[in-house]
């Protein structure tokens, strides 16, 4: 593969800590090999507070790897990715202090079978930020009535619906009160009539707010609440434009294939 | 040799068999069990730890053990501890080792080999995404391991554990060696005192039965309550 990144050098540009107003994520020129095979060729992009990006593409176009790569669940080897000023890669960073300001939602829930809801909920916030039992669970039966869950604080996920663990994969990682929130396609692993309820809690949060960086192929929602589409392919950001931009003028030929196939039907 | 069975003989021996014998036998085992647990798990993270000279040591020290028969390493230790223990605090004459300590010290680390296959398999059975939603919610190595994969994990990993345990409960009556009166060293005791081999041997593969048959009811009464509804 014989590409070169996109957009601008980020050899020139000093790394900013983000003032407010600043990117609260800023990826600059990121690549990943696994091995030999280049999976993210110069990668480049920024997620301002407040803002919704929607990331779509074709599988294995390299998205959820970028999204991973933003909490450093995934190590790149070249480029550099800053969120809230702190620097991903970056010897001196403390990644769990920095993962613990990300939220992110799997694809395939990851709630913690072992656990009861509300203990999935306050967990993290009592073992990671040393918040007390009542403080935790008071502020996770504030989340579960949020997605509509109160009911089922005492239940073990595995007596959820997959809809309904979504939503509390969703609280759990609002629990931790992050700066950002990173969607891994929290719908693809969904049974159809289950979509709409955690997508519901999505449009909810950006509604409110919150800064969302959203792997997903629900164009629906993309034109719904998304700020700007970032189109990936083969590794590399084709597209980085406004939604309307997007949908209505895709300037690539591979981002217009991409939606004649996914708006097909 | 069935006609002249004498159950009384096994009935006067109750006592010593069971205070004495039965009482070793179930110590050991509860504690070279606790240890090896621990120690294999250990182990086992050492060996997961991707670190590779951990990870070697760790593999050529189960490898070793799980090579070496449990009758050698018994006497490999109890011969060979007093004279490590002198040499680790600097003195002259070996060290006094009692042959219950250097009982335990070598069950403890010989089971921790095989405890320590199981615990890794048990790892590796938690899917990977959930070490990555500990991590994303900003938990630490250990935190990962203790809160979400190792809970998880044992659950997993119970029924093996336990059946683990009761061949070393098994295995402990390979003391004898070490001239320890264990539950089968007492029934051998009384049967060439009182000439009664047939009534003691029968009895003690009896009772060894017996517990070995009620732990394996045990485990798998505990696999349908701790299983985990995914």
């Amino acid at each position: 593969m014989t590409s070169a990144p996109m957009t601008s050098d980020p050899g020139t540009s000093a790394p900013q800590p983000a003032a407010a107003g600043g990117p609260m994520i800023a990826i600059e020129a990121v690549s990943k090999w696994y091995g030999e095979v280049r999976v993210l060729s110069g990668c480049s992009t920024a997620v301002t507070r407040g803002e919704v990006v929607v990331v779509c593409g074709p599988s294995g176009s390299g998205k959820s790897t970028l999204l991973k790569c933003v909490n450093a669940l995934e190590p790149f080897q070249e480029g550099q990715i800053t969120v809230d000023g702190t620097r991903v890669r970056d010897r001196a960073t403390n990644l769990p202090r920095l993962r613990a300001r990300v939220g992110m939602v799997f694809q395939h829930f990851e709630l913690f079978p072992h656990l009861s809801v509300i203990d999935n909920l306050t967990l993290a916030p009592r073992k990671v930020l040393g918040r007390s039992r009542e403080a935790a669970v008071r502020r996770g039966l504030d989340l579960l009535a949020r997605v509509g869950l109160s009911a089922h604080a005492q239940k073990h996920p595995g007596q959820l619906s997959g809809g309904q663990q979504q939503r509390v994969a969703i609280a759990r990682a609002l629990a931790m009160d992050p700066v950002v929130m990173l969607f891994d396609e929290p719908t693809s692993a969904l049974d159809p009539e289950m979509v709409g309820e955690v997508l519901d809690v999505m449009v909810e949060l950006a509604r409110d707010g919150m800064t969302m960086m959203v792997v997903t192929h629900e164009m629906g929602f993309a034109r719904k609440v998304a700020d700007r589409v970032v189109f990936m392919d083969r590794g590399e950001i084709v597209e980085d434009v406004p939604k309307d931009t997007f949908f209505d003028r895709p300037r690539s030929e591979r981002a217009q294939q991409f939606l004649s196939k996914i708006l097909a039907h | 040799m069935f006609g002249h069975f004498d159950l009384s003989v096994i009935v006067d021996a109750l006592p010593y068999l069971f205070a004495e014998g039965m009482v070793f036998t179930l110590t050991l085992t509860a504690l070279a069990a606790s240890g090896g647990i621990v120690l294999g798990t250990g182990l086992a993270l050492l060996r997961l730890s991707g670190v590779p000279g951990l990870t070697h040591a760790a593999k050529f020290y189960v490898e070793l053990m799980r090579a070496l028969p449990l009758v050698l390493v018994i006497f490999w230790f109890y011969f060979l501890v007093p004279y490590l223990g002198a040499w680790a605090i600097g003195s002259a004459t070996p060290i006094q080792v009692g042959a219950f300590a250097s009982a335990l010290v070598t069950f403890t680390l010989f089971e921790a080999a095989y405890f320590s296959e199981i615990v890794r398999a048990g790892i590796q059975s938690i899917p990977k995404g959930q070490s990555a939603a500990a991590r994303a919610l900003g938990m630490s190595y250990a935190q990962t391991m203790r809160l979400v994969v190792l809970p998880q994990a044992f659950r997993n990993m119970l029924p093996l554990l336990l059946t683990q345990t009761i061949v070393l409960f098994q295995d402990t009556s390979l003391v004898y060696v070490l001239s320890l009166t264990d539950f089968l060293g007492a029934a051998s005791k009384v049967a060439q005192r009182d000439g009664r081999l047939v009534e003691m041997y029968l009895f003690a593969a009896l009772v060894y039965f017996a517990v070995c048959f009620a732990a394996s009811l045990l485990v798998r009464r505990l696999q349908a309550r701790t299983a985990i509804v995914r």
